[in-house]
C-alpha cells in the first residue's frame, strides 16, 4: 500500500462473535470528553456576547459579569486540551490523495449511497476536514481572544488591533460553531460512532462499512502477529 | 411635578432650582439602548442639550476635574510628575475628565501656542460605544442626547472601547465596570448643569440647548476671527452624527494638533463589519446549519450498519487473502 498505516497506538481487532474493534484509548476518550464540554461552554457562553438575542444565556453562568470573566479561562481550558487531541490524532489527519477523491463523492454520502464512496482510512475526508478545521481556528481564537481579554491582557495592544481581533473572532467562532455541528451531526447520523467514543470500540462490521481501509490493515497486522506467534 | 428644566437646559447656567424635583431622566426618555431590538418609542421628546468647551478661554486650571472628581465621589490614584501639566497621566475609571497640554509651534506665526483641551466623552449622535455593546440596557441614549452608562447592567467585556472612536471608556480593576464622563446627567435630570461647567472660572465650559449653544459658538467664533485666528471653528463633527460635548477651536481646520482629537471620527469600519452584516449573518449561518442538521436527520434515513456489512467484516477476517472481497 502506498499511503501510510492509518493504525494508531491501542487500535486493534478484538477477535469473538462478533468482533470488535478497539479504536479510541481510555485517555483519547476522556480528553475528547474533555474538549466536548469545553467546547460547548465555549459555545455558550460565547454566543451569549455575539448577539443581544442569545444574551439570556449568560444565566447559564450567573450573569454577565460571570460569563465575562469565565469565558476566556473555560478557553484555557479547551486550547490545553485540544493541543492534547492534536497529539494524539494528527498522523491519522493526514490528507491523502484517496481523501481528494473521497471529497468528490461526498454527495453519494449524503444521498445515503456510503457503498460507492473510496474506502476510508481510520478517518475519513469529512473527519479530517473537521480535524484540520477546528486546528486552524481554535488557533485563531486563542490568539484573537487574548488580545481581547481586557482583564490581563488590555494594555499590550492597541484599539485598532483589538477592532480587528474581536472582528475576527467573530468571523472565527461562528466558522468553528458550523464544523462543530457538521461533527456532532455526524456522529448522530452515522449509528455507532458515539458507542465507539464512550466505549473505545465498534464492530466489526462498522469499521469495515465506514472505515474499511483502516479495518483491512488492521486484519493485515493481526494476520501478522498471529503468523508470529503461530509459527 | 414635571420638570421644567429638563425642558429649557438653559436655567442649568444660572443658579441651580430652589424647590426640589423628582429626578426625571428615566426609561421613557431613552432613544437607544444597547443590545436591545426593539426599543419602544420615546413617551417626550426633550430639547437636546450639548456642553460646549471653549478651547480658547480655558486657562488649564482643572477646576473641572476637581469638580467632576467632587460630584462622582471618584478617587483618581496620585501619580508621579512626568513633566507635565496633565495630570493623572490619563482618563481612568476614576477620571472622567482630563486637561490634555500641548506644546504647538505655529508654523505661520513661530510662536509657541500652548493648547489645552478638556477630554471626555464627547456623546456622540451616534455612539460607538452603544453599537458595540453586548449586554442589554448596560449604554443608553436619552432624547436630550446624553449617553449614559447603566453600570449594573454592564460586563465589563471593554466592547464599548472597542466601539469608541475617541479613546473614551476605561473599565475598572476593583469591579470591572466601565466608566467615563456621564454629562452630569444626573444632576440635569434635577435641572442643573454639568459639574465642570459649574466649576469652570472663566466659563470656558458652558451648557444649554444644542442650539443655543452653537449660536454662543457663533459668537465665539466670529470674535476669534477678527482677533486673527482665521481657521476659528466649531467641533461639532458630522461622522458621528454630531455631538452633545462640542468645542471652539481657534484651529479647527486641524483638531488632531489638539492631543490627537480626531479630525474625521466615525464608527470604525471593523466595528460597523461587526456589529452589522457579521452580528447577523453569522446567525443566520449557525442557525441554517443546525437546521441542514436536523432536516438530514428527519428526512435522510440513518447511516446503518447491514448485515450484509457485519458478513463481509467476518468473511474479511477469515480470508487469509489480504483484504478479502469487498
Amino acid at each position: 500500500m502506498s499511503e501510510m498505516s492509518s493504525i494508531e497506538r491501542g487500535d486493534a481487532i478484538e477477535p469473538g462473535e462478533p468482533a470488535t474493534v478497539r479504536r479510541y484509548r481510555l485517555v483519547t476518550r476522556i480528553n475528547h470528553w474533555v474538549n466536548a464540554a469545553a467546547m460547548t461552554l465555549m459555545v455558550l457562553s460565547g454566543l451569549s456576547m455575539f448577539h443581544p438575542s442569545l444574551f439570556f444565556l449568560t444565566a447559564l453562568f450567573g450573569g454577565g459579569q460571570n460569563t465575562r470573566a469565565i469565558h476566556p479561562w473555560i478557553g484555557v481550558v479547551l486550547v490545553v486540551s485540544f493541543i492534547l487531541l492534536i497529539v494524539q490524532f494528527w498522523r491519522a489527519n493526514l490528507w491523502n490523495r484517496s481523501d481528494t477523491a473521497w471529497v468528490a463523492h461526498v454527495g453519494d454520502l449524503v444521498m445515503g449511497h456510503e457503498e460507492k464512496m473510496p474506502e476510508a482510512g481510520k478517518f475519513n475526508a469529512g473527519q479530517k476536514f473537521v480535524f484540520w478545521a477546528m486546528v486552524i481556528l481554535v488557533a485563531v481564537l486563542f490568539a484573537t481572544g487574548i488580545v481581547i481579554w481586557h482583564q490581563y491582557f488590555s494594555h499590550l495592544t492597541g484599539i485598532e488591533s483589538k477592532r480587528l481581533a474581536v472582528l475576527t473572532h467573530s468571523i472565527a467562532a461562528v466558522g468553528a460553531i458550523c464544523v462543530l455541528i457538521l461533527h456532532v451531526y455526524a456522529a448522530i447520523w452515522v449509528r455507532g460512532s458515539f458507542g465507539a467514543m464512550i466505549k473505545g470500540s465498534v464492530t466489526a462490521g462498522w469499521a469495515w462499512r465506514h472505515h474499511r481501509k483502516w479495518f483491512r490493515q488492521l486484519a493485515a497486522m493481526t494476520r501478522g502477529e498471529q503468523r508470529q506467534s503461530g509459527g | 411635578m414635571d420638570n421644567p428644566y429638563l425642558h429649557d437646559p438653559d436655567a442649568a447656567a444660572s443658579n441651580p432650582p430652589t424647590q426640589g424635583f423628582v429626578e426625571n431622566l428615566g426609561l421613557g426618555d431613552l432613544v437607544r439602548r444597547s443590545a436591545t431590538e426593539y426599543l419602544p418609542p420615546p413617551e417626550r421628546e426633550l430639547t437636546p442639550v450639548a456642553k460646549l468647551i471653549d478651547v480658547s478661554k480655558c486657562i488649564g486650571c482643572k477646576a473641572c476635574q476637581s469638580a467632576c472628581v467632587e460630584w462622582n465621589d471618584t478617587t483618581p490614584a496620585i501619580e508621579e510628575n512626568v513633566g507635565t501639566y496633565m495630570n493623572p497621566h490619563d482618563l481612568t475609571p476614576e477620571m472622567f475628565t482630563l486637561m490634555r497640554f500641548t506644546e504647538w509651534v505655529n508654523p505661520e506665526t513661530e510662536n509657541l501656542e500652548w493648547l489645552i483641551r478638556k477630554d471626555g466623552c464627547m456623546h456622540c449622535a451616534d455612539p460607538g460605544c452603544l453599537k458595540a455593546c453586548p449586554s442589554p440596557g448596560a449604554i443608553v441614549q436619552y432624547s436630550n442626547g446624553i449617553v449614559d452608562f447603566i453600570h449594573e447592567n454592564c460586563i465589563g467585556c471593554g466592547y464599548c472601547i472597542t466601539g469608541c472612536p475617541f479613546n473614551i471608556p476605561r473599565i475598572s480593576r476593583r469591579d470591572h465596570r466601565a466608566y467615563k464622563c456621564t454629562l452630569c446627567s444626573d444632576r440635569v435630570a434635577v435641572g442643573q448643569g454639568p459639574a465642570c461647567a459649574k466649576a469652570c472660572p472663566t466659563q470656558a465650559i458652558v451648557f444649554g440647548t444644542k442650539d443655543d449653544m452653537k449660536k454662543h459658538a457663533e459668537e465665539r467664533i466670529a470674535d476669534l476671527k477678527s482677533r486673527g485666528y482665521e481657521n476659528a471653528g466649531l467641533y461639532d463633527p458630522e461622522g458621528v452624527g454630531g455631538t452633545h460635548v462640542m468645542y471652539v477651536l481657534h484651529h479647527a481646520d486641524k483638531p488632531h494638533i489638539y492631543s490627537d482629537l480626531p479630525d474625521n471620527p466615525r464608527i470604525s469600519p471593523v466595528v460597523v463589519a461587526w456589529k452589522g452584516v457579521t452580528k447577523s449573518a453569522g446567525l443566520a449561518v449557525m442557525g441554517f446549519a443546525a437546521a441542514a442538521a436536523v432536516f438530514h436527520g428527519l428526512f435522510a434515513r440513518a447511516n446503518r450498519v447491514t448485515a450484509e456489512d457485519q458478513e463481509s467484516a467476518k468473511r474479511a477476517l477469515r480470508d487469509d487473502a489480504p483484504g478479502g472481497r469487498t
